[in-house]
């Protein structure tokens, strides 16, 4: 982003609300929840302050605040939401519902475990449990990531050949609740850049009736989930053409992932979130001693970009996909669409699956390292292995 | 959905299967639902109307004590009319 631009002090929480205040939607409804309460506590500040007339509904749960946004949005309002962890779990019902009726919401997350046992610190697990639920999914990694990709979200979401919502994620404490410098959008270039909302179809038309969600039995409802997925594949493509129009007033890409010194890598990590800024500083150190390691920063998760991922790192020796979620019965989320990646190679790279940070296990330089090192030994196996747990 | 939605193809569908109509639960019939016909061979039937007092859906219809037709609209052809009939003068073929 060019230099002049404003600088203010946001944390990751402060920065969607300030995204949310420039955008100034119709429709916010939201229950309070660590650690996504901030980002609803400073937009509902503004909303009191007056500086957007939104229509601010505080509801009495997750689920009922979501039910509000995507009724809302049928409606033909510009409807936003935030939450974390188990409340959107409660929201579990209601996602398909938004996703299925082609409901452009955008919702910030920020990442939190699940329950049980009771923890309020940073894990995936929430939005890789929602991550089958037709919602596009986005990473950030820092409070200008946040920022920038929520007006992202908007206008991809928004456009009426994808029409899908939209989470975008962020570290729960690590980003939501971490101040960092930032540069913020003028807040008339930002309005522009996201437009005024142009609903499909909205339900309050009454020269235009509509039915929103109606009964499709086995008739019919197949075709309506094939269309389903034929939104999120546009989703791919109009996400770099959106992502392109963005980079023009901010000078930062939208890539599908990041690559930090990845084109000569030989050894690389996997990973999303805030752990990749501490990882690209492991890899500036190692770099500086001649290894050649780097990283892929997952950005666009769903729709997941398989061939260009396979494309980045298929010249990678050894690759460690760090998973922020649980493997129960399973192989962790990020490990499997990585192998998947590679299902067709005739010479796919060694891969292996990494675990940390669950529950806000603190992730330490010298873990990183350690993975670096096991990577560069070619210490590669089938079983996953748990960073930083005490075994 | 509607009849006219029910031959689309996927492509054509508005976007979440929404209908740009209201109250088209009243072109939605439970007969839709169906995947086999009941069908009647008058020759055979002695009007008994057995298979009225079990049709679950109401959808035989007598007319001066004689079975007149089924109502396909909400017949789901759940066949209990054709396993009732002592006479076996209602046969399932297939829905096409």
């Amino acid at each position: 982003m060019p230099k002049d631009k404003l600088q203010k002090i946001m944390t990751g929480g402060e920065a969607v609300a300030e995204a949310m205040r420039q955008v100034n939607p119709d429709v916010v409804s939201a229950y309070p929840i660590t650690p996504q309460t901030p980002i609803i506590e400073t937009f509902s500040q503004i909303v009191a302050d007056g500086k957007v007339d939104t229509e601010y509904i505080l509801a009495e749960s997750e689920h009922s605040a979501l039910s509000c946004v995507t009724a809302a949005s049928a409606a033909g309002a510009r409807a936003m939401t935030a939450t974390a962890s188990q409340g959107l779990a409660y929201m579990w019902e209601m996602l398909g519902a938004t996703a299925g009726m082609r409901l452009p919401v955008v919702m910030a997350i920020a990442n939190r475990a699940l329950s049980s046992p009771l923890n309020i610190h940073c894990d995936h697990s929430d939005s890789m449990g929602a991550r089958d639920q037709g919602w596009i999914q986005i990473f950030s990694e820092n409070n200008q990531e946040v920022y920038e990709n929520t007006l992202l979200a908007l206008r991809l979401s928004e456009d009426h050949d994808v029409l899908l919502p939209t989470m975008v994620m962020q570290d729960g404490f690590s980003t939501s609740h971490s101040a960092e410098n930032m540069r913020i959008l003028d807040d008339a270039i930002a309005k522009n850049f996201v437009g005024e909302f142009k609903p499909h179809k909205p339900l309050l038309n009454f020269s235009q009736p509509m039915t929103y969600g109606p009964v499709a039995l086995p008739d019919t409802y197949f075709e309506v989930k094939r269309q389903q997925i034929e939104a999120m594949r546009t989703a791919k493509k109009k996400y770099l053409e959106i992502g392109a129009e963005l980079s023009k007033i901010t000078g930062n890409q939208y890539p599908y992932f990041e690559e930090y010194k990845l084109k000569d890598a030989e050894v690389a990590i996997v990973t999303s979130s805030s752990t990749a800024g501490t990882i690209k500083e492991i890899i500036d150190g190692r770099r500086a001693k001649g290894e050649k390691v780097g990283l892929l920063k997952i950005k666009l998760y769903r729709p997941f970009p398989y061939e260009e991922i396979t494309k980045a790192l298929s010249h990678i020796k050894t690759i460690g996909v760090m998973d922020r979620s649980p493997d129960y019965g399973s192989v962790a989320p990020f490990y499997g669409d990585i192998k998947v990646s590679f299902a067709d190679s005739k010479k796919p790279p060694q891969i292996q699956s990494y675990v940390f940070g669950l529950g806000g296990r603190e992730i330490m330089l010298t873990q990183i390292e350690k993975v670096f090192t096991e990577l560069l030994n070619g210490e590669v196996s089938k079983e996953t292995k748990y960073v930083g747990l005490k075994e | 959905m509607t009849q006219s939605v029910k031959k689309k193809k996927w492509e054509k569908l508005l976007p979440g299967g929404n209908l740009d109509q209201a109250g088209y639960s009243k072109e939605y019939h439970t007969g839709d639902w169906r995947n086999q016909i009941p069908i009647i061979d008058k020759s055979k039937c002695k009007n008994c109307l057995t298979c009225v007092g079990y049709c679950p859906e109401d959808c035989i219809l007598v007319k001066e004590g004689k079975i007149s037709h089924f109502d396909y609209k909400y017949c789901k052809g759940c066949g209990i009319c054709a396993k009732e009939c002592p006479t076996k003068a209602i046969t399932m073929k297939e829905q096409k």
